[in-house]
């Protein structure tokens, strides 16, 4: 069994850029197109960077590479993001 | 980038089981929480060495203060610390509450099941404290998976809470059962008989070790729940072992 987490062990890393909660906002996969909340896809967090992929193609969704007081926010797996505001 | 840990003081620990201590924490500004978030805590050797791990809150006394419970897993970095060495009056940097997806809301009007393995009970914990607490109508049911007895985290509480109409637990016990119970991992059939008919359209919430959830929540679909109202929290190969 492969051993990852869920999108929402990714809250407190995001939680340094974006003010508010930004793993229950919805992304759209740019591979396959399937639109799920962050939190529900599937975080790897073995590799020097944690890799968030599209549980529906496997796609890298999303690529967080903490280090050395610097923070590396790749998201350009996603077509796009929809966040409730207000 | 460490704008968002804040140093909590360790204001007291109490032993949940033989492997397991719940660690309250004070905050130096009042805390918001919602019931099912997480806190990373980040602990630095004296070289500068970090590790950061995740741990759900168990419950929240406002203003400043909320409860973690941390399980050992014998050879791991953090929890032995935390469980082991960790004392009041030592100091943690934390991280959170976070999260705004694996959580329950008082507003929230549908019945709820919940499903937790080994530590994986602690969110789960939060949201049964938290509907107690709002008095809230709504039919609320744990299935606790565990290894044995004397290995569940809140009996007592569990217990005094299941006095309740809306509340109801049931234990699938996996290695040793008390007297007269089935023991065995909890499988298809067991889940079927104990948690809420999909028919009532529960929001179902779901945590623990990565292949306990995998397994539990693809149970769930073909008992007819929707993918939609499964809620999951994995906590990787080891956190929630059950
Ligand atoms: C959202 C969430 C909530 C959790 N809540 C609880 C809880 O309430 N109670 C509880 O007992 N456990 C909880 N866990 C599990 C907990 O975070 C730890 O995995 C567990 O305590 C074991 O940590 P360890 O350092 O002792 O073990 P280790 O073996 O040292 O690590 C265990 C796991 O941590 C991960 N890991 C290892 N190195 C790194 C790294 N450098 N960066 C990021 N991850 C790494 C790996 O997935 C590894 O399998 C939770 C996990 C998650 C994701
Ligand atoms: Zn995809």
């Amino acid at each position: 069994m492969s051993d990852y987490l869920d999108g929402n062990a990714l809250a407190g890393p995001l939680s340094e850029v974006f003010s508010i909660d930004i793993t229950a906002a919805l992304g759209k996969c740019g591979g396959c197109g399937a639109v799920r909340a962050l939190a529900q896809a599937h975080l790897y967090v073995d590799a020097p960077a944690k890799i968030l992929r599209c549980p529906s193609c496997g796609g890298v969704l999303l690529r967080l590479d903490e280090r050395g007081g610097r923070l590396i926010l790749d998201l350009s797996g996603f077509a796009h993001l929809t966040i409730q505001v207000g | 980038m460490s704008g968002m840990w804040r140093v909590a003081d360790v204001v007291g620990v109490h032993e949940e089981t033989t492997t397991a201590r719940t660690i309250r924490l004070r905050l130096p500004e009042p805390v918001r929480f919602l019931a099912g978030q997480h806190v990373d805590v980040r602990l630095t050797a004296p070289d500068g060495y970090q590790a950061v791990r995740s741990y759900s809150v168990a419950g929240a006394t406002p203003p400043d203060s909320l409860e973690i419970t941390v399980d050992e897993l014998p050879d791991g970095e953090v929890s032995p610390y935390l469980v082991r060495d960790l004392a009041v009056g030592d100091q943690l940097e934390v991280r959170g509450p976070v999260g705004g997806w694996f959580v329950w809301r008082p507003e929230e009007t549908s019945p709820v099941q919940l499903v937790g393995g080994g530590s994986g009970v602690v969110p789960l914990m939060a949201m049964v404290r938290a509907h107690a607490m709002a008095g809230h109508p709504a039919p609320f049911r744990l299935l606790y998976s565990v290894r044995a007895p004397e290995s569940v985290f809140f009996r007592s509480e569990l217990e005094t809470l299941a006095r309740d109409d809306t509340f109801d637990v049931t234990y699938v016990y996996t290695r040793r059962a008390p007297d007269g119970e089935p023991v065995g991992r909890l499988d298809a059939a067991t889940l079927a008989a104990n948690v809420l008919n999909s028919g009532s359209d529960p929001a179902v919430y779901v945590c623990g070790a990565t292949g306990f959830v995998e397994a539990v929540s693809g149970w769930l679909v073909e008992l007819g729940h929707s993918p939609d109202r499964i809620k999951t929290e994995r906590y990787g190969g080891v956190g929630g072992a059950s």
